[in-house]
Order: structure tokens, then sequence, then C-alpha cells
């Protein structure tokens, strides 16, 4: 069942919609404990512990923004080093031509600056994001009023036994969708960890 | 669970131990520092005396103050999270009014005893012929201080007092429904605003000009008072940590969890951030604009290129272990979720911020004689078995649970 287009491949995703959270919770509960693969979940505002109810792993943002902020120490302190000391000395009030205290505040603009657009353009590919950049949507009424549960499929799967289970666990609406997944950087799957019975969960 | 905590054999052992300690150090420094004797010569011995007592009862005093503090933040800010742990911040708000009556001896002794040595502008002939003391004599003399300290500790204690009433009030009845919940979180905003309005005038700005500026008269900075409430927040939070631990490690405080813990160390990493950034404010400031009157605090401390200052390694452990050790080890969220490292991290602040301490009161008093032995440990000993004992006791008495707080599921809830 899956078709290739380029970089990008056509799925089979089933779709089901909520319109409460206790509801969904469970259902997501039962989901992962029948095994199906979450592709995603929308929902309509943020929801506390959603992610740790689905089951991805912790993200690696704030590693890569401890690694853009060191590279902005770095980038700075060399560079206003190498400025100041080979490239052009100057004689400023008589202070030394490395001086420490004055290139602190520029060191942490920079650090700072660094650490914050590095982490929204990860942030932005980790979300597959980008302005430009298509995304299907499940179900327009998830940016509204409804949690809309979506499911990935295998060419293994029985759609309309996945399409039922959802029903049976509250969804008010479900449909059987295909769409494109992926962008042009490639994929960015979420690592679904199989559900265990002796998780504290929600 | 029990209501009350009752006090380990071993910790009364151990608190006890550590207040003799305390008092047999004061005890042999009365006999071998001469505290008595006049500021007659060099007697370096007698201004050390006093200068370790004023700078222990301050940052102590200092310390569980920022206690209440904390408390009345979060209240003022709607903050639910801390009720689980609440009675721990009150216990050791509850030690306020008597580190205040030990640190009024200290300061009233130091000035009635005209220890011009540790404060310069207490010398009548020095100020008269001092252009700049003259100017600050408005300010800077014995009955404004000792007014000034008086009325500042004494209303720490009656609104710390209020605050904590209205907390064991709350335990008589059963739990409040919504009218009486919201008056009481307002009686409760109400005061804590109140104290936040004198905590602000008080440590945010007047007091350790007095207290602790005034011992460098000639010298100022507006940035002092700031830079001390900073330090002392980030060590109150550390020390109510360290007790929430110790609770929890007993087996009481059923309802804290790591998220708790991971809440009071995002405090304390952000804290030391501040405290650090106030730090480089006051001295980069000085350091640029290279005014003598200015860098002479910082001559003092660090020397000069041809003359290194005898409180030189202590100037930048202080940075090392209040900056980056806090920056770099409390970074991620695992160490903050970790009991035995927050344990260690917390300690570490506290002893770091007590140097902090230390080198603020001890350049402009003792000058070039630093001493860092038997007396400089033996009084925080004392003080640290003194803040044991009593957070304990108080506990004892009360339940260590605000079971009827409005907040308290969001307490118990809380997932950061």
């Amino acid at each position: 069942m899956e078709v290739w287009r380029g970089f990008n491949m056509i799925k089979k995703f089933v779709v089901g919609c909520f319109d409460d959270e206790k509801v969904l919770f469970p259902a997501i509960k039962n989901v992962r404990r029948a095994g199906y693969k979450i592709h995603d979940v929308y929902t309509p505002f943020p929801m506390h512990g959603l992610d740790h109810a689905i089951g991805i792993r912790e993200t690696s943002l704030h590693t890569a923004g401890f690694i853009f902020g060191i590279t902005g120490t770095a980038t700075a302190l060399t560079g206003m080093g190498w400025i100041f000391t080979k490239d052009w000395p100057l004689n400023i009030g008589g202070k030394p031509h490395f001086p420490l205290p004055a290139f602190i505040p520029i060191t942490f603009e920079l650090t700072v600056l660094f650490a914050s657009l590095g982490m929204v353009w990860t942030f932005c590919y980790l979300c597959q994001m980008m302005p430009g950049v298509k995304k299907h949507h499940f179900h327009p009424r998830a940016t509204d009023d409804l949690f809309v549960l979506v499911i990935e499929c295998s060419a293994k799967t029985n759609e309309s036994e996945v399409a039922e289970f959802l029903q049976r666990n509250g969804a008010m609406e479900v449909n059987v969708q295909e769409a494109e997944t992926g962008w042009w950087f490639g994929r960015y799957d979420k690592e679904q960890k199989l559900y265990r019975y002796e998780e504290v969960g929600y | 669970m029990n209501n009350h905590f009752v006090i380990p054999g071993g910790y009364k052992k151990w608190t006890t131990g550590l207040m003799i300690v305390g008092v047999v150090t004061l005890l042999a420094a009365i006999i071998f520092l001469h505290p008595l004797a006049g500021n007659k010569g060099d007697n370096v011995l007698g201004t050390r005396f006093w200068a370790v007592l004023l700078q222990n009862s301050m940052y102590w005093l200092m310390l569980v103050n920022t206690a209440m503090f904390f408390m009345c933040i979060t209240t003022v800010a709607m903050g639910g999270w801390q009720v689980a742990f609440r009675r721990i911040t009150e216990a050791i708000s509850s030690v306020v009014p008597v580190m205040a009556v030990i640190m009024l001896i200290v300061i009233l002794s130091i000035v009635f005893g005209h220890r011009y040595d540790i404060y310069p502008w207490l010398d009548r002939n020095a100020v008269a012929a001092d252009k700049v003391l003259r100017g600050k004599s408005g300010f800077l003399n014995p009955t404004f201080y000792t007014g000034a300290s008086i009325v500042t500790l004494g209303l720490w204690w009656f609104i710390g007092k209020k605050i904590r009433q209205f907390s064991l009030e709350s335990d008589q009845h059963g739990p409040m429904d919504f009218e009486t919940g919201k008056r009481w979180i307002n009686k409760n905003v109400a005061w804590g605003a109140f104290f936040i309005v004198v905590y602000g005038l008080s440590v945010g700005s007047t007091m350790p000009w007095l207290w602790l500026m005034s011992i460098d008269a000639h010298w100022f900075s507006t940035m002092y008072s700031w830079y001390t409430f900073a330090s002392t927040f980030v060590s109150g939070i550390a020390l109510i940590t360290i007790f929430v631990i110790y609770f929890k490690n007993k087996g009481e405080l059923e309802y804290v969890t790591h998220e708790h813990l991971h809440d009071l160390g995002k405090f304390i990493f952000a804290f030391s951030i501040f405290w650090a950034y106030l730090w480089f404010s006051q001295y980069m400031l000085i350091w640029y604009s290279n005014q003598p009157e200015e860098t002479k605090y910082f001559i003092d401390r660090i020397g000069t290129a041809r003359h290194v200052g005898a409180y030189k390694g202590l100037f930048f452990f202080n940075l090392i272990v209040n900056f980056v050790c806090p920056i770099l080890l409390l970074m991620k969220k695992g160490p903050k979720r970790n009991y035995t490292f927050m344990t260690f991290m917390c300690v570490m602040i506290i002893f770091g911020h007590w140097i902090d301490f230390y080198q603020m009161v001890m350049p402009g008093t003792v000058k070039n004689h630093p001493h860092m032995s038997w007396y400089e440990f033996g009084i925080p000993v004392g003080f640290v078995g003194l803040i044991m004992w009593s957070v304990a006791r108080y506990l004892s008495k009360v339940p260590l649970l605000q079971k009827n707080h409005p907040f308290l599921k969001e307490s118990i809830i809380h997932h950061t």
C-alpha cells in the first residue's frame, strides 16, 4: 500500500475524531495496547501529558539548543579575540587588547541569538513545518473543537478493523484517508514505545 | 503518615551537638579574641570577632527570612504547586524572630560599642574631618541605623507571624467552601503583598546599604542591595530544598514528588544566573569606568597588577562555586529531579553564598588579615544547628500538611 513519489510516500491513515479529552486519553491507551501505530494526535489546544500518553520519545530540542548556544559563545569570543588582538588592535581607554569583561555582554547576546535561531530552525525541521510546506489536513475541525487521532496503516493493516476499534473506543467520526507523509528533507518518524501494563499513565 | 513529625533521636543529638560547637566557639572567642578590648592600636582579633558575628548573623537571618518571601511571592502569584511543602517554608520562616534577636544584639553591640573598625562612620572625629562621610551622616548615624534595623526586623517578625497564623487557623476547620476559600486566599494575598513591599524596601534596597555596604563607607553601588538579595534568595531556596528532601526521606510529605523538586531546582538554577548577572553588572561598570573611588572596593579584594589582594582566590572561587557549577550541573532535567544530587548542590550553594558574604564583610573590616579557621567555621556551625533545631521543633508541634489549603489539589497533581 506504499506508493513512493519522490522522497515522500503515500500512506493510508485511519482517522478517528473525539469530542472529549476524557474519552481521548483512554482511547489512546487502548490503541497503544492493541499495538497500532499512532501517526499523531491533532488537538485544538496544547494538552498536558499528551506527549507522554502517545509514547513519543523525549525531544532532543534542548540538546540542540545547548550546542547552538556554545557555538555562539565560541564564535563571539574567537571573533572578537581575533579582531582585537591580531587583525586590528586598538587602544581603547588603556584597556587590555583582550578585555574579557567588556566582551561578556556581546558573548551573551551571540549565545542567545545562536541558541534561539538554531532552536527555531531545529523545531521547524523536527515538526516538518516551514512556510510553503504543504501538510495534509486530516480534519478541518482539528483546529476548532475536535481531537483527531490518526493511526498509520501498514500493508498488512485491516483498515475496517481499525476503524471499528476506534468507534468502539468512543470516536464520534471515523474515516480512512490516503495522505502524503514527509517533506523535502526526508522524514522524522516518531519513535513510539510499546505500551507496558505497569506504565503509570493517564 | 504521622500527623506530627517526631524528631528522631539522632537528629536531636546532631543539632544539639552543632549548637554546642557554636556556643563553645563563641566562648573561646570571647576569651582569646579580646572582643571588648576596643579598637585602640592593632586589635585585629577583636575586629575579627565582631566581623564574623556580623557576617553570620546577617547571612543566616536573611536565609531564613527568604522562606517567608518565597511563600509570599508564590501566594501573591496564586502559585499552588508549593502547598504540598508549605509547612516546611513556614517552619523555616519561624526561625526569623530568634535570628533577629541575635542579629540585633550583634549590631547594637557594634554600634553602641563604637566599633569604628567595623563601621567607619561610627568614628565622630573621622566623620567630621571627612567630606564624603559628613555628606552621608544624615543616613549613616547610630540613631537612624538602630531605628531602621529595629523597624525592619519587627515588621519581618510581625507579618511573618501573621501569615503563619492564617495557615495554622485553616487547620482548625474542615475543608473550605468556595467563598470561604476565596476570602482566605485574599487575606493571604493582602498580607503577602504587604510583606513583599516591606521585603523590597528592606532587603531589596535600604538594609544591605546600612548593614553591609556601610562597612566600606566611602564606596557605593546601586547594585549592592539587589546583589545581596539575589545571594540570599538563591541560598534560601537551597535551604528549603534541603529540608524538603530531608522530610521526604523521613517518609513524610507524601504529596511531594520529584516534580516539586524539579521546580525548586529551576528556581536555584535561574537565581544562580540572576546572581551572576548582578555580580557582573556591578563588576563590569566599575571596571569599565575605572573611577578610583569605585574601584577601591575591588582593589581591596583582588588587588592590582603589582600587588595581589588577600581575597583574590576567594573572590573568584565565589564566582565558580555560585555560577559556573550551578549553570553547568543543573542545566539538564535529570540532576534537578535527583534527590542526592540536589542535596549536594544545595549544600554547595549555601556554602558558596556564605563565602560570598564573607568576602563582602571581611576586606573592609579585618583588611589584609583574613582568617579562615576555627572561629570562622565554628560560628556558622552553631547557626546551622540552631536553624535545624528550631525547624524540627516547629514541625513537631504542627501538622506537616496544610490539609485545608484551597490549592492543595493543584499541588498534588502538579506536573512540570
